[in-house]
């Protein structure tokens, strides 16, 4: 088991390794350095202002380790990113790492509830219209749910913030504050648009899952048994659709730090997703780069502890 | 060079005709034609709601110059317009204009065609059905064209990896993961920065982010396939390797490519949507019409036609897709069939 | 009370294009106390669904549409749900085709045999596990005590079916349901789980039913034969009646078509034709498509049953005619 979870953590680093060349390969030669000064000072700018501005910000080096293997981009890159040396914004100067904990209070706080809430109730649902399958309760919840699924997220935002916050005036429309007596007015709205616009995806997938353990031989020597039908639900079909279940749930995991970019950025809660948001708005690409990083990071972090979990529920992977 | 409305042309005769062929390789072939006729007695209205999206977009899609009208605006004569840009032609107003309404929503001047505006006029007068129904053609692009794009590639490096195996497949497999490592929205976002915001790059980021789960899949079925009874025996008896992907492995996924092209269809159009409402989609879209009509809902009175039209198209779209999709994975699920008696 | 399990009349049916399809269409079947019944026909002729019927666990959406079943002596189609979950492992048991996917891959093998105890029995936890370990001993499973806590994936298949085994009869049913127990194992391990079955027979007088296709298992193991075909018994005997005196076409030809009986480099019988699904089953005989003798009047007449010494019955036209003649 050691040596599985230390295989794939190998295998985690190599992969983040890659992307740090693939980010390297996009933000450095797919978009030059020439292009970055541009989108910043403008189309117009003269030649000695764009160079100093890629002196100011670092990027006057030789990019590659063969033109130059002391003094390189890539070497630099890599170096900085690994020690978490993100310098600063392109756009403001502002030191990222500063931005990184401000923002990480704000997403949490956003995400934490959203991922309770929305798998608690997904599993709940989803086990509901399992249990009805084929009768009209199911026929009923997979429409709703293929409904809830076309309608994108942007139009749940945009109808949460006109039903309720203009016309009912239950929440206010956007903003932040971390007071906790008022905290949760500002994110009740957000809240309740991420889940409605996520749960029936869940449920749709989760109830595949239910219904696909359902019909398997196991279930069928259960009820051979004697077991009633609760008791195959709960006994033997959930510990068996916990692990497909489990690779949605925990990859999931690594999401709560980055924040959901649209529920922030238009919600005006200042978390690590309206960072990005204002990043792309001000073709901050140091910043962006860095917020495509921790995302690789957190997703890689997921994938392990995915991986991991899987070893703790299926007897089958924790004893090969 | 050739024009832009040429190339446009030539490759909605070319999406026809791969249509056509695709129908008479359906009709040939007993297993799909079943499965087509299943799906037509499942899903009748999807299938319909559907092909009058793409009619619509075709209609848009085949673009001329020349042949204005008296009358018209000069530029007109040497743009070239789709029969769509035709049939609405000099169909503006000012500015804003509920739907049917003959005067103009903000200081009630009289409109230039008072009670024709069907879903009324956006901020530059623009007529809200015309843009709507213009968005149908963005909106197949991104999710058609894309994936016509992203699935043959998909395929061939899944097929490869997953039947050569060795070096092939570790790079493949190293090129998946690393790709797959990165969250979607963040890499479109990454990509499209970098490439700059134009529709070329959107639909470039669009497929570089798509391509990993099908590529995952093909490559775990051929594994699969590539132990199976019948594909050992041909490889003994020395059938090209070539054939026999091309007769054993590829015939046995095409039920996967086309459950993924269409799921991954929504998907695409989905998050265009969302691109543009970070402000990085593409021109015309139903995602750009939403953007745009974002802050009209908090004015009073409230201007809520945009966004109804174009979250509308844009809902019965993905919903006709959705059902088809679902009706299409249900028939092609051999474990859905009774079982055994 | 000898009949540990019967079945009269057996209708169970399938919603297929249009009306629903019989898949078994009248089936009558009688096991004595101690006694194994082997019922025999091609994939698809509806045993299978007609010994899940003999629990109450078709599948949906097939349904038992007519007859009656009994259990011990017991009508069980008239029993609530509750009721007949306490017959279900207690009083009659079944045992699958496939060990390797049906035991519970999570859940360790002696969990679930201590299951199907604990389901119908009131003992502690630990009583249920001593007696795991005796039926665990008694199926012949080697380190016994060591499997009690192995996962199914540790185990061979020849062990899963064992541990099936002791997880079927750990209650001493009155009926055990044995669907094809031996196909998915070596011809080896088919021998031994056939000794198996009948060692624990002779020690608890279970009534066995057998349901298999293959025609040399039914010489290993049962007392009388029933053969069927396309929803439909064809014929009924003792064993020896059946497999060496077989009068029905049918029968006949499956014998036939053993490449145990055929001779080095002959050609294999085989049945003509394939087996017609439900929709072109005709009015009369079904087999009257593919038989070799048949009659004009056979597709349109379904045949009764022509009694012959020995409790040994054909449905058959052409052997009703050559009897009477």
């Amino acid at each position: 088991m050691l040596a599985y979870v230390l295989r794939r953590m190998g295998y985690g680093v190599v992969v983040v390794l890659g992307v740090l060349l693939f980010l390297f390969v996009l933000f450095f030669t797919v978009a030059s350095p020439d292009d970055v000064a541009r989108r910043a000072l403008g189309e117009k700018a003269l030649p000695e202002v764009i160079e100093q501005w890629k002196a100011n910000h670092g990027y006057d080096r030789p990019l590659w380790p063969w033109q130059d293997f002391d003094d390189n981009m890539l070497f630099e890159h890599y170096r900085r990113m690994l020690t978490f040396d993100f310098g600063r914004s392109d756009a403001d100067d502002v030191l990222i790492i500063e931005r990184l904990r401000q923002g990480a209070g704000p997403s949490l706080a956003l995400t934490i509830p959203l991922f309770v809430v929305g798998i608690t109730l997904g599993i709940v649902l989803s086990l509901f219209v399992a249990f009805f399958r084929e009768t009209y309760i199911d026929r009923t919840g997979v429409f709703l749910c293929v409904l809830g699924m076309s309608l994108s997220i942007l139009l749940y935002i945009v109808g949460a913030q006109y039903l309720i916050a203009k016309l009912l005036r239950w929440f206010p429309i956007s903003g932040f504050d971390s007071d906790p007596a008022v905290i949760g007015r500002f994110l009740a709205l957000p809240l309740v648009v991420g889940i409605a616009s996520g749960v029936g995806g869940d449920v749709r997938f989760y109830r595949t899952v239910f219904i696909e353990e359902t019909g398997r031989d196991y279930v069928r020597t259960a009820r051979a048994k004697g077991a009633g039908e609760i008791r195959v639900m709960v006994h033997h079909v959930l510990r068996n659709a916990l692990i497909p279940i489990l690779t949605r749930v925990v990859l999931a995991i690594p999401f709560l730090f980055m924040g959901s970019l649209l529920l922030e950025s238009f919600f005006g809660i200042p978390g690590l997703g309206a960072i990005t948001v204002d990043a792309i708005n001000g073709n901050d690409f140091s910043t962006l780069r860095t917020m495509v990083f921790i995302g690789a990071l957190l997703f890689v972090m997921g994938q392990i502890a995915t991986d991991v979990s899987y070893a703790l529920v299926d007897p089958r992977v924790r004893l090969e | 060079m050739a024009e832009a409305h040429v190339v446009s042309n030539l490759v909605v005769a070319l999406l026809l005709a791969a249509g056509v062929a695709v129908g008479f390789f359906v009709r040939r072939n007993r297993l799909w034609s079943e499965a087509a006729v299943d799906l037509r007695r499942r899903r009748p209205w999807a299938l319909l709601v559907v092909a009058l999206y793409v009619a619509v977009a075709v209609l848009d899609s085949v673009s001329w110059v020349g042949g204005a009208e008296a009358g018209e605006d000069v530029v007109a004569a040497y743009k070239a317009r789709s029969v769509l840009d035709r049939a609405f032609s000099d169909f503006v107003e000012a500015s804003y204009s509920a739907p049917l309404a003959e005067a103009e929503f903000y200081g009630g001047a009289p409109l230039v065609y008072p009670g024709r505006h069907l879903l009324g006029t956006d901020i530059l007068g623009r007529d809200v059905l015309y843009m709507t129904l213009k968005g149908a053609r963005v909106a197949l692009l991104i999710g058609g064209l894309t994936s016509l794009i992203a699935i043959p590639l998909a395929l061939l490096l899944g097929v490869s990896a997953g039947y050569y195996g060795g070096r092939i497949d570790d790079v493949v497999f190293f090129v998946m993961s690393t790709l797959a490592s990165i969250p979607g929205l963040l890499l479109l976002i990454a990509l499209i920065m970098a490439m700059g915001r134009s529709t070329l790059s959107v639909c470039i980021a669009l497929g570089v982010t798509s391509w990993v789960g099908l590529c995952r899949v093909s490559r775990g079925e051929t594994l699969k396939l590539r132990e199976l009874d019948y594909v050992q025996a041909a490889r003994a008896l020395g059938v090209s390797e070539f054939r026999i992907v091309l007769r054993h492995i590829l015939p046995n996924l095409m039920h996967l490519v086309i459950i993924t092209f269409v799921l991954m269809f929504s998907g695409l159009v989905l998050s265009e949507a969302i691109l543009s409402w970070l402000g990085i989609g593409v021109d015309g879209s139903w995602g750009q019409m939403i953007d745009q009509a974002r802050d009209e809902l908090s004015r009073e009175p409230v201007i809520w036609w945009n966004i109804a039209a174009a979250g509308s198209a844009l809902f019965g779209l993905l919903l006709a897709v959705n059902f088809v999709g679902d009706a299409l994975r249900d028939i092609m699920d051999p474990r859905t069939l009774r079982e055994d008696l | 009370m000898s009949v540990a399990l019967e079945v009269e009349d057996l209708v169970v049916s399938f919603p297929g294009v249009g009306e629903r399809t019989p898949v078994v269409d009248g089936l009558g079947l009688r096991v004595e106390v101690g006694e194994t019944l082997a019922l025999v026909g091609e994939s698809g002729c509806g045993k299978s669904i007609s010994a899940l019927a003999c629990l109450r666990l078709v599948p949906r959406p097939g349904r038992i549409d007519r007859g009656r079943i009994a259990v011990g002596g017991r009508e069980i189609l008239d029993l609530s749900v509750p009721e007949m979950r306490g017959l279900r492992g207690s009083e009659i048991s079944m045992i699958f085709q496939e060990p390797m996917t049906s035991l519970n891959p999570v859940v360790n093998v002696g969990g679930q045999v201590i299951e199907a105890i604990r389901l119908h029995e009131r003992v502690s936890r630990s009583a249920a596990r001593a007696r795991t370990l005796d039926l665990f001993e008694q199926v012949g499973i080697p380190d016994a005590e060591e499997r009690l806590d192995a996962y199914p994936h540790q185990l061979s298949g020849g062990l899963k079916q064992r541990v099936m085994i002791a997880m079927a009869l750990a209650t001493v049913p009155k009926v055990l349901i044995a669907d094809e127990p031996t196909t998915a194992l070596d011809v080896t391990i088919q021998a031994q789980i056939l000794q198996l079955l009948r060692d624990l027979q002779r020690d608890s007088d279970t009534a066995i039913l057998l349901i298999t296709h293959d025609l040399g298992i039914v010489n290993e193991l049962s007392d009388r034969v029933a053969v069927m075909y396309a929803g439909r018994k064809v014929e009924e005997g003792g064993r020896v009646d059946v497999l060496a005196h077989s009068r029905h076409p049918y029968t006949e030809g499956l014998l036939r078509s053993m490449p145990a009986l055929a001779r080095p480099g002959e050609r294999l019988a085989e049945i003509p034709g394939v087996v017609p699904p439900p929709d072109e089953w005709p009015r009369g005989c079904r087999f009257s498509g593919r038989c070799p003798r048949a009659l004009p009047h056979c597709p349109d007449q379904p045949p009764a049953s022509t009694p012959l010494p020995d409790e040994h019955r054909v449905w058959c036209h052409a052997v009703a005619e050559d009897v009477a003649s």
